[in-house]
């Protein structure tokens, strides 16, 4: 896929329209729990243009960063630096998630299904897997604490898959109110964005159901990407293009954090 | 009670095969020196217990030193797999690795628990996810005065903390600040602990009235180590060499790469080595 050039904005690849998109779900009222990676960019993206009062906090401890260049970790220096305060991890998980002060939380992940539960924990069997993924880390609880929760990750038929072989963290469980038959008293997820569409959980099933398709995307090419026979919704928007100022600031922003992680 | 050694008496002393072990740092002042130091002694059997088994533990695993891992989250943060620990947990090599999984939830509020003489934490957590199915260590309780079902996990009490601090003081008073992650709790959940440190100094002289002090008695061996925390960081004194933690990744990737690169920098390598490691701009 690629992105058309229109009415002189510059032109954008799929992650650039994704990482975009997923800024757009924030606003400056928002007191954020950040996932590394794809979450990260976006988040830090929507503070640096149109949600400038967002609260970002990484569960190292740091709450309200403003880092200057993204962070390959969530506790490089530069959180800490930047950061209104920095607390301790058992503070983090007890007072500030747990404690129900967090509006978002905004996860990635290797695995998805339709009812937005995900997987980063293994791929085939837990006690003899095919690839064994880095593990759940804080978002079990983040899936669940936060009043809601942003999920952003490219589309692939082996990343949106029909069945997950494991449930890290908790969507919509197996649909309609599983999710509050499970004990989860918040939203849970709300808002998948990808690099072809938005998706939003259908208000009765829960199932993902495109809502809007990025600029360069069609819907043979979403269909493809999606391990379910995926659902459109039945006014399917056309996703706003990025702007030319959110480009500029986006690229900069990966220009300088380049060349801070040395160029790598 | 703390005492002044050499890292090389300090692990000889503290470290047994095993033993459970816990060397803590959320990615700031991970104990790279110690870890390195375990390796080069040989210790064989231990279980590793960390929230984020970064490219510290993936060294000590692809070393054979771990016969089990508890963890939170394995990966090098923004890089991608451990190769060493996906190695040992999909092909047994060099040895076969159980693993004990939880979230970061559960071994944080399990660390405090630890530290606070509890033989468990009691938390809101994992509903909805698969982790309880697969780890018989996370059960629930019921609360007596509500009636709600909360998770409970152990409390961690390893036998040895390690930790890598800022400063001691001479008479062994130990500081941190920063991110502080878990570290306190750690050593206080401990039966020894061993702390490395940039520097030794007369007097931590004017700080933050809430910087982390663990106070001599409650610290074993302490051990100067300027750069110790290399790759990682040590606030005030040098950043995370996140050009390292890329390039771990292609050494990690094949056994024998990494084999020659534990050689040439952990087996044959010195903890006087770290401090030049850490002034260095880029990776090795």
């Amino acid at each position: 896929m690629t992105a058309p050039i229109r009415d002189g904005v510059p032109a954008f690849t799929p992650t650039e329209m994704m990482t975009v998109a997923a800024s757009r779900a924030l606003t400056s009222r928002d007191v954020c729990f950040v996932g590394i990676g794809a979450p990260s960019a976006a988040c830090n993206l929507a503070r640096l243009t149109h949600a400038p009062g967002v609260t970002l906090i990484y569960e190292s401890g740091t709450i309200g960063t403003r880092p200057d260049v993204l962070p390959l970790s969530i506790g490089d220096g530069e959180l800490c630096d930047t950061a209104l305060t920095t607390v301790s991890v058992p503070e983090m998980f007890r007072y500030w998630l747990q404690g129900g002060r967090i509006t978002v939380g905004f996860l990635g992940g290797a695995q998805i299904d339709r009812f937005a539960n995900l997987n980063t924990t293994v791929v085939g069997d837990y006690a003899k897997p095919k690839v064994r993924l880095p593990g759940g880390g804080g978002a079990p609880e983040i899936a669940t604490h936060c009043q809601e929760v942003f999920i952003t990750m490219a589309m692939g038929a082996r990343a949106f898959v029909d069945r997950l072989p494991f449930v890290t963290s908790l969507g919509h469980g197996t649909g309609g109110d599983d999710r509050r038959r499970r004990g989860a008293t918040t939203k849970g997820p709300t808002r998948v964005i990808t690099d072809l569409c938005v998706m939003t959980p259908d208000p009765e099933t829960k199932e993902l159901t495109v809502a809007s398709i990025h600029a360069g995307a069609t819907r043979d090419v979403i269909r493809d990407a999606c391990g379910w026979p995926v659902r459109f919704a039945d006014v399917v928007e056309e996703t706003p293009v990025p702007s030319a100022e959110e480009l500029a600031i986006l690229r900069d922003l990966h220009a300088r954090t380049k060349r801070a992680h040395g160029g790598a | 009670m703390a005492r002044f050694m050499t890292l090389a008496d300090a692990v000889a002393e503290t470290v047994r095969d095993g033993d459970t072990v816990a060397m803590e740092g959320f990615t700031h002042l991970i104990p790279y020196a110690a870890g390195h130091e375990v390796i080069r002694q040989g210790r064989r059997d231990l279980t590793l217990i960390r929230m984020t088994p970064d490219i510290l533990y993936d060294q000590m695993i692809g070393m054979g030193c771990a016969a089990k891992l508890k963890f939170s989250w394995g990966g090098n943060p923004g890089v991608g797999s451990l190769h060493r620990m996906r190695d040992a947990v999909e092909n047994a090599w060099p040895r076969p690795l159980d693993l004990e999984e939880h979230s970061h939830a559960a071994m944080a509020n399990a660390y405090e628990a630890g530290a606070a003489n509890l033989p468990f934490a009691a938390f809101r957590g994992y509903v909805g996810a698969d982790l309880p199915k697969v780890n018989p260590n996370i059960r629930s309780v019921t609360c007596p005065f509500t009636g709600e079902v909360l998770a409970a996990v152990p409390a961690i009490r390893p036998d040895v903390a390690i930790i890598h601090a800022l400063r001691a003081d001479r008479e062994g008073n130990v500081m941190l600040e920063g991110i502080v992650g878990v570290q306190k709790e750690a050593v206080l959940a401990a039966r020894r602990s061993i702390v490395t440190v940039e520097e030794i100094v007369d007097d931590f002289g004017p700080r933050n009235a809430n910087a982390v002090i663990l106070p001599s008695w409650t610290v074993g061996a302490i051990v100067a180590v300027p750069g110790g925390a290399f790759p990682s960081y040590a606030h005030g004194y040098y950043k995370r060499n996140n050009a390292f933690y890329i390039a771990w990744d292609p050494i990690a990737r094949e056994r024998d790469t990494f084999l020659a690169w534990m050689k040439t920098n952990v087996l044959e390598g010195r903890p006087e080595d770290f401090a030049a490691r850490a002034r260095r701009p880029a990776a090795a």
